[in-house]
């Protein structure tokens, strides 16, 4: 089961559900893996502390100009979508960070004037916290390409029966690049306005993707009904919510595990977890009728 | 004019709530809202949208069916793994390729490899964006399609219709809401802007990723204070971020107390200050004073 939790607002307590589910499952023996996706400012490891056992540079692929072989002829240029190249007086000048590693100028240079090197953009971690096998990746900072290193850091993701991914914040290409591939997406709000909105946003990308998805509702008890009403209309279910509870903020404030600080949430984050795997059930079996109905 | 980019490294940290205040606050600006990926500014700003123009973030493929041979060149040299042959509801695979336009990166090299002119690559329109009138003067704000990329693109062209409002009238102040994280929006955003206000939280999370923004604002060589926003719930913290901001060049201007009221006046659809006379609004105002004084 691999399991992404995403929001569109930041803020909203994915990196506290993502860690606090992953400590939860493994201190009830279960083999887990958490993923950290969001490499701008990744923080699940600020709760897990884990041990770092090895890190490697996350490289992408830019081109380099053969200068003996280049006759200035701009087709690289023209070929270029991203604008990541440009040739100024016979000369191919290249920006590194607007390049999407296409290979367009390489596969339509007339001369074969150009190779391919790595160039680093980020960093993976990898080690262990508790049972729990971990990794997270740093954006270099500067670098445009977030999901180059989101890649990177799913690759990590072994056989383990549980993969919890914590993704970035936002409906676009790094979230993206985090949840495509979820068994399930747990979309975290909270009941606000602004909360709301998001939320909306990010069920929009969820059902562009085709993923199946629950909603989980942070500070429950601030601001007003609007969420919940949104989720009964849309039909979709809440599968956890966690009050406003100054002493979560505290725990969190100081780096510490709600199911630490607090010992009685850690029944919240397991009545969760069984919610999700219900549902994931549900919705496979419903699609796997639907398939066999079609067939028929 | 000046451009003031008001971002936060960590995401929730009460960017949009700080950006309505001072829209409320300040004298004639115009305000853009640069969070493309989950937009709230308007949730408060209610504007009134006068003019509304469609965004494409670049071209997108589509294979012509009647005219493809089936012979992958498009799939071999695709590095975005984007071109498959799909399954349709029949359960059989279809006859020729289809391009997922979540995936495509729009890098053309699908179309120029093909031999017999089968894809087409015309510019998508990912979203929409707006200028509007609100109460407190124009607004620049955008809606990103479901599952789009390229919000750099966007934010980019955002900035620059703000510009040109603020110099066709005259306005002294630009006033922009900007997205979590340190990649490409966020780059997009800062970029040759006159000031950063970072808005933080005292927790490790809010340490950790006020430290990578102000790394990203001191490699473009913006300058850059900092407010801490909840400093009451962990004075000990909030005195430690602001002197290791300080050690980064990044000064503080100033703290913002714990006040339900910020979440109310989101309800009420109005800025806090306006929402309330009381001491929350009066460090806000403080930390305006903070900017103004920061720009000289």
């Amino acid at each position: 089961m691999k399991l992404a939790i995403a929001s569109g607002k930041g803020g909203t307590g994915k990196t506290t559900i993502a860690t606090n589910l992953a400590l939860t499952l493994d201190d009830k023996g279960m083999e887990v893996q958490l993923l950290d996706c969001d490499v701008e400012e990744p923080n699940c490891h600020i709760f897990l502390k884990p041990k770092i056992e090895s890190t490697a540079p996350v490289t992408v692929l830019i081109p380099k100009v053969i200068e003996e072989k280049c006759t200035g002829c701009g087709v690289c240029a023209e070929v270029c979508e991203y604008s990541a190249i440009a040739v100024i007086k016979g000369k191919v000048l290249i920006f590194p960070e607007l390049c999407h590693g296409c290979g367009a100028c390489k596969l339509f240079c007339p001369e074969n004037a150009f190779i391919e090197v790595p160039r680093e953009v980020g960093i993976i971690e990898e080690g262990k916290a508790s049972g729990i096998s971990f990794t997270h990746g740093f954006l270099n900072i500067g670098e445009l390409m977030s999901p180059a290193v989101i890649d990177e850091v799913k690759k990590a993701a072994g056989d383990k029966e549980i993969v919890i991914l914590d993704s970035p914040p936002g409906t676009s290409c790094p979230v993206i690049a985090a949840v495509k591939d979820a068994d399930f997406v747990l979309l975290v709000t909270e009941p606000t306005p602004f909360g709301l909105n998001d939320l909306e946003l990010a069920v929009g990308m969820a059902r562009e993707l085709k993923l199946p998805f629950a909603v989980a509702i942070n500070r429950s008890d601030v601001g007003n009904e609007d969420v919940k009403e949104y989720c009964r209309r849309e039909k979709i279910e809440i599968v956890l919510e966690i009050p406003n509870d100054r002493r979560i903020a505290e725990a969190y404030s100081r780096g510490e595990m709600v199911i630490h600080a607090l010992p009685e949430y850690q029944k919240t984050f397991e009545t969760c977890w069984e919610k999700i795997i219900d549902l994931h059930q549900n919705m496979m079996q419903a699609e796997q009728q639907e398939k066999t109905a079609t067939e028929s | 004019m000046k451009e003031i980019v008001v971002i936060s490294g960590k995401g929730g940290t009460g960017k949009t709530s700080i950006v309505a205040a001072f829209a409320a606050l300040a004298g004639k600006k115009v305000l853009a809202d640069c969070d493309v990926d989950a937009a709230d500014l308007h949730l408060v700003l209610n504007p009134r949208i006068e003019h509304r123009e469609d965004f494409s973030g670049g071209k997108k493929s589509k294979v012509l069916e009647d005219k493809c041979i089936a012979c992958n060149r498009c799939i071999e040299e695709c590095r975005f793994d984007a071109i498959h042959y799909p399954v349709l509801g029949n359960g059989k695979t279809a006859d020729t390729p289809w391009i997922n336009p979540i995936f495509c990166e729009g890098c053309g090299v699908c179309v120029r490899v093909c031999p017999a002119d089968a894809i087409s690559f015309e510019p998508a329109v990912n979203g929409e964006w707006y200028t509007s009138s609100t109460n407190y003067g124009p607004m620049i704000h955008a809606r990103l399609g479901m599952a789009e990329g390229n919000s750099g693109k966007l934010v980019t062209q955002i900035r620059q219709k703000a510009r040109d409002i603020a110099g066709r009238d005259d306005i002294d102040y630009i006033i922009i809401d900007g997205s979590p994280g340190i990649g490409c929006p966020v780059i997009a955003s800062i970029t040759g802007a006159d000031l950063v206000l970072v808005v933080t939280e005292p927790t490790l999370s809010g340490q950790h990723d006020l430290l990578r923004v102000a790394q990203l604002t001191s490699h473009f060589r913006i300058p850059t204070i900092v407010c801490v926003n909840k400093w009451d719930l962990n004075p000990d913290l909030t005195e430690q971020i602001e002197g290791e901001a300080k050690e980064h060049g990044v000064k503080p201007a100033g703290r913002i107390r714990y006040d339900n009221a910020i979440t109310e006046a989101q309800i009420m659809k109005t800025s806090v200050v306006e929402y309330t006379g009381g001491a929350v609004s009066g460090d806000i105002k403080a930390v305006w004073q903070n900017v103004l004084y920061a720009l000289g």
